[in-house]
């Protein structure tokens, strides 16, 4: 039997694969943000907080590096709901999302923070600088300068991890290659698509990421 | 209805476990070969065979496993194979690892001194001997940390294989959780299984690390 490639499903499949790609792409704007906001408390919480925190913190990340996504994805999904606690599946795969990235984001915030020189702080404390003006104004640009190839090659993982969200029913890229791949019967070529969509969101994100951080942390951020 | 204890859940995860244990090993195994191939081209002398193994792992890096795994499994009846969870899961895997482990040899290869490759042209290796007597030995023991790194996202990897069907832990864990509805039990012990396994490994890879590091 010979197989014979057919895409002619694909012109009245483009609204969905859009629509799926723009739940991707508010999944991980929202996941960077508050990942990366975790993560810089995180950071500091390990390095200058009381020691049970800073035993916490490392569990923490020791868990979450060490379990797969989809069982933290299903842990939170299936397992709150029975403490009371029901999540929207969006919600729940943003907070799986976000709390997956962070693990790994506060090592790599952290080696940021071990890097900027201990002269520093103490440059801006004998200025006057309160402790947190000292972590918020010197150190922390410098230190997000320093892990920025790091955090952006995360966020683009972290992207393309979040399709086994589809798992839950959150109505994302994989999803609807799901719903399309269903309907259609042509599920290599569904899935080949969209395969593509996700190589082109990834190279996309990954040029955004680079050319804000130029903006944003000034030059020599590659 | 059937009542399940916790030693019944934890045997029969226990059970399906040996499945993930079995695919991790086969797809590193698998993946180490391939990579090995795709490193060849990586690190070649010709132009196109280097881009052609850029573009190799830059696809399958720039893509999620899921639909890697989804491909494997829809593309294969086109090859005239049969679908089968087990055939795509370990396809899929094995060349996934393949793409991950090539660049992080090749950036074992790329730190190695130049001198290192003169050294051994002017003892008259050719091409093949030098990879195989000097370049490569070096190029592992400097990569050991990351690559044991890689071992272990690759455990956690086959948690995906679950959705194409293979009946390993996580899947075998729905179908408990479905019977039992005791999801914080079933999911904390799956995710207490999969810690077990790749804690060690962890550890290690730092160990390593921090042996380089003192180097």
């Amino acid at each position: 039997m010979t197989y014979s490639l057919d895409f002619g499903w694909l012109a009245g499949a483009t609204g969905a694969i859009a629509r799926g790609a723009a739940t991707t792409i508010l999944l991980i704007a929202v996941t960077t943000l508050a990942g990366t906001l975790l993560s810089i408390l995180g950071a500091a919480g390990r390095r200058n907080g009381p020691l049970l925190l800073k035993r916490a913190i490392g569990w923490y990340v020791e868990v979450i590096r060490n379990t797969p996504f989809l069982v933290q994805l299903f842990f939170i999904f299936f397992g709150l709901p029975s403490i009371g606690v029901r999540l929207d599946p969006v919600l729940a795969a943003m907070l799986a999302m976000t709390l997956n990235m962070a693990a790994y984001t506060i090592e790599i915030v952290g080696a940021g923070l071990d890097a900027v020189p201990p002269g520093q702080t103490e440059a801006a404390l004998a200025l006057g600088l309160r402790p947190r003006q000292v972590f918020i104004k010197i150190v922390l640009p410098q230190a997000l300068k320093v892990i920025y190839p790091a955090l952006t090659s995360q966020i683009v993982i972290m992207m393309l991890e979040s399709a086994v969200v589809s798992q839950i029913a959150v109505r994302e890229l994989t999803y609807e290659a799901d719903m399309l791949q269903a309907r259609t019967f042509r599920a290599f070529e569904t899935y080949f698509v969209v395969t593509m969509v996700y190589l082109a969101l990834s190279i996309g994100l990954r040029r955004l990421l680079v050319g804000g951080g130029r903006r944003l942390l000034g030059a020599g951020v590659s | 209805m059937i009542e399940f204890t916790f030693w019944d859940i934890l045997r029969n995860l226990l059970l399906a476990a040996r499945w993930t244990v079995l695919l991790s090993l086969a797809a590193f195994m698998g993946g180490a070969v391939v990579g090995m191939i795709v490193l060849f081209f990586r690190i070649a002398k010709n132009k196109w065979a280097r881009r052609l193994a850029s573009g190799y792992i830059a696809l399958f890096q720039g893509t999620p496993l899921l639909m890697q795994l989804f491909l494997m499994f829809f593309g294969l009846p086109m090859v005239g194979l049969r679908i089968e969870p087990w055939t795509a899961a370990v396809l899929g895997l094995t060349f996934f690892a393949s793409a991950y482990l090539a660049e992080i040899w090749r950036g074992g290869v790329d730190a190695l001194p130049r001198g290192q490759w003169d050294a051994g042209a002017s003892l008259g290796l050719h091409y093949l001997q030098e990879l195989r007597l000097i370049i490569l030995p070096q190029a592992f023991s400097i990569t050991r940390a990351p690559t044991v790194g890689f071992l272990v996202q690759l455990i956690k990897s086959t948690a995906l294989t679950s959705i194409i069907g293979f009946e390993e832990l996580v899947r075998t864990s729905n179908a408990i959780n479905n019977a039992t509805f005791e999801p914080f039990k079933v999911y904390g012990l799956v995710a207490l299984i999969f810690f077990v396994m790749c804690f060690p490994l962890t550890q290690y890879a730092r160990s390593l690390e921090q042996r380089a590091a003192a180097r």
